[in-house]
């Protein structure tokens, strides 16, 4: 039965005053009085926050690996039942785009790593801008040129579904899936370069105001670790998409 | 969060090996070398990834968690990988079998 | 006078729903998941009332099998898998390793708001005609011959992947790094490694079902075939995708509850854990070895036999670590003294009703046998043992365990005995016929059966009606209690864990010093009358 509303439920044991397991210490222990601008209340250090921030993106990107693992995983599967087709299908795509864009990737990570760099030693805001907008610009530039492949599969009839031509292929309905799983994972990746381009918009504009220095510059690393994610999935998705049978088609 | 700085001297080196690892892979797409192809392409990629890691990404200077975090998002890849494709590779092996 | 705690401190909807405090997110979650539970349980009353009669009278075919892929697609991924986690995964933990909050406060309301939006589209698919594919979605029926609403409802499940995901991210950062010094490891709450366990699975599977969906409405969509036959597609290979998360995922529903467990059964028994290392080893082995199994679900689908012996035997496997708990809690028992408050008996109940549940899951696992009762009642009961018998009895103990710390009220004991002796008997008189209709050859998923199951259908549905009674009641005066409960102590059950040493409710920060730990958090007294040191 409920008793009324003011009374304390008796406890059915007595306890020790001092519970076994923890000793409150008198000193304040946790946060610092005197604390970083950026140190959230709930931390107790800005180190400890900068670990977590790191811990936490790194956690992210093992669900983005398994994320697009998926996709890698049903490649797997239909490359090794139709290598020919797969063969076939990766010919078509231009080596020439594909390697330039590996490039164009490849330097991207450089100028984020450098604009990580530059924020972490303190470097003048426009000096981290800068490394950023080159990010960025290299980003833009990877997406074009999706835009142009893309394009080009369009007029040609590739793109799978009620348009696509069977009759240029050998094996269309093998190259029909090669393709399927081209879109479904250079567009997955796009769509992260997209938004990691739009991240970059964010941490651009953090620090044009100032906002990162050598003891606060977490955003710009963890946004740093994202975009060298986008960058390793596409160093596998070129070999394996670009150059299947070139010995066998040049 | 690592503290060690890295000298842009680094990071172009890493740079450069990366740009080397894929003119390497594009170059010897052309020769025929059977299913070796496929080795040394996934073994350059694998190098590049791990240089990206290491050095871009920082994990040569970070916690051993972070080493591990990494890893496990790895193998547990592998993992699915392997399991899958254990089906699929072995489908074959009873005569009569429903594929 | 009320004394400030996290749920006087700030007024009005805003405060609620703009809160980054892990207390109130626990809070907003544990009203939505009820409210899905409930969702759930109607669906579930309608497949249980069509299968009163043989023929297939009160519900044409097609919105049967509507009725069961809603239930099944809101009480797995809306109900089971967020429950404890979200709710008292969300609240005890900060407070269980001495933190002020989770590392990522605002993370924690972002999934709430993704968990919601999720839940949106789903209801959105329920009401614009429902989706009749199974909660399972297998390929080619979903991507190419549905009428239904697959893309909606598979994009609620794709949106509420990410809820998911990121309370795992949360629960394992905050773990490694937030804990109070001196809290090693293996002084930690074992409430603490099942969580971690099940952040674990979180983390590594739910990104694979995300995208899967996802390629299931790309192919609906944009026609790309991943999974389409004439494109030389394999339909088995969604089911890999599928079961690579969902079995995992069963692990995500049941770790949590035996954490729970775990916590109940020491403090009423007023002993510490028997063979604690055992238990938290069992959690991760539990994790990594459930990510090993899922071809289990394939056996009869065209799968190698070989790949499928390797699943057989590891499936034979994850059950070690799970009997290793179960025997664990009756040596923890064994000797202790036991106090039969409501938390026990629940915490009682899953020990046996999870045995049986696991003990039938080996049956399945053997091939030769699964031939046999793949799809059909026995597997339907099997997993009910666990999910309902188990997660839900695991549920409903913690939220009585906890609820004088999380309220600040007691709920009426003797009603709260009664509530989980009806689930016990509502349970088994559902369940347990189904083994028998199952194994004698009743398939799942069917609106007509032949007369000679009606009986078990009849025992089964008769116990339905009473477990909802059973599930209603606490919802009465748990409810009741918040406004008319007594107050509660801060430790009313004279347990042992940070939890129980703070107020009831606890303040906004937990804890208004960082506590210092110098050993593990559950020491219990021994037991004197035994003599044992």
């Amino acid at each position: 039965m409920p008793e009324g509303r003011a009374e304390h439920y008796p406890g059915p044991i007595h306890q020790p005053p001092v519970k076994a397991g923890t000793v409150h210490d008198g000193q304040a222990v946790d946060a610092l009085h005197a604390h970083h601008p950026k140190l959230q209340h709930h931390f107790d250090a800005m180190e400890q926050q900068a670990e977590a921030s790191t811990l936490g993106m790194w956690v992210f990107l093992v669900t983005e690996i398994m994320f697009f693992g998926g996709l890698f995983m049903a490649y797997l599967v239909y490359r090794s039942a139709s290598p020919a087709a797969f063969q076939e299908g990766s010919a078509h795509l231009s080596i020439g785009w594909g390697a330039f864009n590996t490039a164009v990737l490849i330097f991207s990570s450089l100028t984020m790593a450098m604009a990580v760099r530059s924020a972490q030693i303190g470097r003048p805001a426009k000096t981290q801008v800068g490394w950023l907008l080159a990010t960025m610009a290299l980003g833009a530039t990877f997406l074009g040129v999706k835009v142009i492949e893309y394009s080009d599969k369009f007029r040609h009839h590739i793109v799978p579904g009620p348009f696509f031509d069977a009759s240029q292929w050998e094996h269309p309905a093998g190259v029909e899936m090669f393709y399927s799983l081209y879109f479904c994972m250079t567009g997955l990746h796009a769509l992260h370069m997209i938004v990691g381009i739009g991240i970059m918009t964010v941490i651009a504009i953090m620090a044009w105001r100032n906002q990162f220095d050598a003891d606060y510059y977490t955003p710009v690393e963890v946004s740093g670790l994202y975009w060298h994610f986008v960058d390793i999935v596409w160093i596998f998705l070129f070999p394996l998409l670009y150059l299947i049978g070139r010995h066998y088609h040049g | 969060m690592s503290e060690h700085v890295a000298p842009p001297s680094l990071y172009v080196s890493v740079f450069l090996a990366l740009m080397a690892g894929t003119a390497l892979t594009v170059f010897v797409a052309f020769y025929d070398l059977g299913f070796l192809n496929n080795v040394v392409m996934l073994t350059i990629a694998c190098i590049k990834a791990l240089l990206v890691i290491l050095f871009f990404m920082h994990v040569r200077w970070s916690t051993r968690l972070t080493w591990l975090v990494v890893a496990s998002g790895f193998f547990w890849l592998l993992i699915m990988f392997s399991i899958t494709m254990s089906d699929y590779l072995t489908r074959g092996w009873i005569a009569g079998s429903l594929r | 006078m009320e004394t400030l705690n996290y749920l006087n401190d700030g007024h009005g909807l805003a405060s609620w729903l703009l809160t980054k405090d892990h207390k109130r997110i626990a809070l907003l979650y544990l009203g939505s998941i009820t409210a899905f539970f409930a969702i759930g349980g109607f669906f579930a009353m309608l497949v249980r009332l069509e299968l009163l009669t043989p023929a297939g009278d009160l519900l044409a075919s097609e919105t049967y099998n509507k009725m069961f892929t809603m239930h099944g697609v809101v009480m797995v991924f809306f109900f089971l898998i967020p429950s404890i986690p979200a709710t008292l995964g969300n609240f005890l933990i900060p407070i269980m390793i001495g933190a002020k909050d989770l590392a990522f406060p605002r993370i924690n309301l972002l999934s709430w708001y993704i968990y919601m939006l999720g839940g949106i589209f789903t209801m959105v698919a329920a009401l614009s005609g429902g989706v009749d594919t199974g909660w399972t979605f297998y390929t080619p029926y979903s991507t190419a011959a549905a009428n239904s609403h697959v893309i909606t409802a598979a994009l609620g499940v794709f949106i509420t992947g990410f809820s998911s995901i990121l309370t795992g991210l949360n629960f394992i950062v905050t773990i490694h790094r937030m804990r109070a010094p001196g809290l090693t490891w293996f002084r930690l709450p074992l409430f603490v490694w099942a969580h971690y366990a099940t952040s674990l699975i979180m983390i590594l599977g739910t990104p694979v079902i995300a995208i899967t969906v996802l390629m299931v409405a790309a192919e609906r969509v944009l026609h790309l075939g991943i999974f389409d036959p004439a494109l030389g597609g394999d339909p088995v290979l969604f089911q890999h995708l599928f079961w690579f998360y969902s079995h995992p995922a069963v692990y995500i529903m049941i770790l949590p509850a035996m954490g729970v467990i775990s916590e109940i059964v020491q403090a009423f028994s007023r002993k510490n854990i028997f063979g604690y290392s055992f238990i938290a080893f069992s959690s991760l082995a539990i994790a990594v070895i459930g990510f090993l199994v899922w071809g289990h679900h394939l056996f009869v689908a065209g799968q190698s036999v070989y790949a499928g012996m390797l699943f057989s035997i590891l499936s034979f496997m994850v059950a070690i670590p799970s009997a290793i708990k179960v025997f664990n809690w009756t040596a923890t028992m064994y000797k202790g003294s036991v106090w039969l408050q409501s938390p026990m008996l629940y915490a009682i109940g899953f020990v046996g009703l999870f045995t049986i549940g696991g003990l039938t899951g080996l049956f399945l696992a053997a091939m030769g046998l699964d031939i046999h009762v793949h799809d059909t009642y026995f597997v339907v009961a099997h997993f009910h043992y666990i999910m309902v018998g188990g997660a839900i009895m695991g549920y409903l103990g913690g939220l009585h365990y906890w609820w004088p710390k999380i309220t600040g009220k007691m709920y009426p004991e003797p009603w709260a005995k009664l509530a989980a002796a009806i689930v016990f008997v509502g349970f088994n008189l559902t369940f347990f016929p189904q083994f028998v209709a199952g194994y004698l050859g009743m398939p799942r998923r069917y609106h007509a059966y032949p007369p000679e199951f009606q009986v078990w259908n009849v025992l089964s549905s008769a116990g339905a009606s009473i477990l909802a009674v059973g599930y209603v009641l606490p919802l009465i005066y748990l409810i009741h209690s918040l406004f008319y409960g007594a107050r509660a102590a801060t430790d009313p059950w004279g347990a042992k864990g940070l939890e129980w040493e703070i107020p009831s409710p606890p303040p906004t920060e937990n804890f208004e010093i960082t506590p210092i730990i110098t050993h593990g958090t559950h020491q219990y007294e021994p037991s004197k009358e035994v003599g044992i040191a």
